[in-house]
């Protein structure tokens, strides 16, 4: 019933030209934007993700909100003290980071937030973050707070498990003086790149 | 069980507009549905079934803790845009719900608002672009490829507005690359060599979708690697969780090819059969009105 003619033919060659061209064009886009926009190691987040909010108690037994760190560059962590690598890996690289940092270390906080309010209490978490330095803070939330935060900053954490491994994110958020998101570091950025967007961050404080 | 049920189903992060769309849409189906039974033309169950699995599917892939998995696991993230992008939207086009939710729209509304809306001219025009079959598979294949860069999809995976783009995005693409693939004007052979053009395309996207996933499968470092950054919804070697994504953007979107062209494939057969049909009338009457349809 159907036969090909002669319009259809160059209609089919033509198009087979434009198709090329047109998937030349996405290999080429595809290729040439193979990398997120990295600074160092840290991926740049401004304008991505919300200002840092959040209400909890410190380990040293202060109710907290974003507001106490206010004018401070903020490092932002989720774990757990029972955690056996990354988090105390990671803790002692942002510390390290910081002291990097030598007279300017007092204007910035590394706030490690725990997922597992159940087991760590308090004292715990003091008696775990006193180990890493002075600019550690742990910070312990009811459930719901924790909810809040973790979802503002999608992050991903296992609550109501009492045993074993939880699962947590790996990335550490950086906020400038304000509060606002700017950066977000793998869990094997080096203390140096760290040290590095942070001293950026507090030139732009002014 | 219950609990567990009201858990999954509650809408990870709620949004309006989702649920005005699609509850609006199911209203309108639902009266057209009532009006062309009182007409005597009552709409088939098959087309019934198709179009609100459909839209449920859509639903339920954008507001439900399924929407909480597709945030932090790759090969979900992939299975969900294949539910928006490919099956959802399949399945309400291939159900022709254009007559019997025209139906559902009150007349004042329809005097008032959509046919003004429909008589616009900028709109008809840019409508008539993006059905052009060509202009349909490339936007299709060309939004998988924009936002699977690694440094766009990065984003898109952090900034809720970004995500909440990609996802109305290939919604909205889904329903009119189908539309532009499974609905056809004209008559006779004007009309099968435009469902052979659909044929064709629906091919070109097919290589397309498998050059991107086989890409994504076959590369051997992390493409995508906010999924470690803000963790996977469960412990996953995160090469094993990009491969598996790689193969769903390789893999069920050619099927959908595969099916759409056997959807395309019936049509035309029927088409043939429905002009024979009309050729055995014609030559009944005589060899003179046999001219009309070979010229």
């Amino acid at each position: 019933m159907f036969r090909f003619r002669q319009a259809d033919l160059t209609r089919f060659v033509s198009l087979r030209r434009r198709i090329t061209a047109a998937l030349l064009c996405g290999m080429v886009l595809l290729l040439g934007a193979c990398q997120p926009h990295v600074h160092g190691a840290l991926y740049r987040i401004a304008g991505l993700m919300p200002s840092l909010a959040f209400r909890m108690t410190s380990d040293r037994g202060q109710s907290v909100t974003a507001r106490t760190y206010r004018n401070k560059v903020v490092l932002l962590y989720f774990g757990y003290t029972h955690c056996t690598d990354a988090c105390p890996t990671t803790l002692a690289r942002l510390s390290r980071a910081v002291r990097l940092l030598g007279r300017e270390a007092g204007d910035v906080r590394i706030l490690f937030v725990t997922v597992d309010p159940a087991r760590d209490t308090l004292s715990v978490l003091r008696r775990y973050v006193a180990a890493f330095g002075p600019e550690v803070v742990g910070l312990r939330g009811s459930p719901a707070s924790l909810e809040t935060l973790a979802r503002r900053y999608r992050v991903v954490y296992e609550p109501g498990r009492s045993k074993g491994e939880l699962a947590h994110s790996s990335g550490v958020f950086m906020f400038d003086a304000r509060g606002k998101a700017q950066w977000l570091a793998p869990l094997d950025t080096p203390a140096q790149a760290i040290a590095q967007a942070a001293r950026g961050l507090l030139a732009r404080r002014g | 069980m219950v609990r567990l049920l009201i858990f999954y189903l509650t809408p990870w992060e709620f949004s309006p507009t989702v649920a005005v769309c699609c509850l609006t849409a199911a209203l309108l189906y639902a009266r057209g549905m009532r009006q062309t039974a009182h007409a005597g033309e009552a709409v088939g169950l098959g087309r019934v079934l198709s179009f609100f699995s459909g839209l449920a599917l859509i639903y339920l892939s954008l507001q439900s803790y399924f929407d909480f998995l597709s945030q932090h696991m790759f090969w979900v993230h992939r299975l969900q845009q294949l539910f928006l992008h490919h099956v959802g939207p399949f399945l309400i086009i291939l159900s022709a719900p254009g007559p019997v939710m025209a139906q559902g729209i009150p007349a004042r509304w329809r005097a008032r608002w959509i046919e003004p809306v429909g008589r616009w001219r900028p709109l008809r025009a840019a409508y008539r672009f993006v059905q052009q079959p060509f202009v349909a598979a490339v936007l299709f294949v060309g939004l998988l490829y924009f936002w699977l860069i690694p440094a766009i999809h990065f984003t898109a995976m952090l900034d809720v507005d970004r995500y909440r783009a990609m996802n109305w995005g290939m919604v909205i693409d889904g329903l009119l690359f189908w539309q532009a693939m499974l609905t056809v004007q004209g008559v006779g052979r004007q009309r099968e060599s435009a469902y052979l053009l659909r044929f064709l395309m629906l091919f070109l996207v097919m290589i397309g979708q498998l050059l991107l996933g086989a890409y994504i499968f076959f590369h051997g470092t992390l493409l995508y690697t906010v999924y470690a950054l803000c963790g996977r919804a469960w412990p996953i070697n995160p090469m094993t969780d990009q491969q598996l994504g790689g193969l769903l953007t390789w893999i069920p979107p050619d099927m959908m090819s595969v099916i759409g062209s056997l959807v395309i494939l019936r049509k035309l057969t029927r088409n043939q059969a429905v002009t024979s049909g009309v050729a055995r009338d014609l030559r009944a009457e005589g060899p003179w009105a046999l001219g009309e349809i070979d010229g």
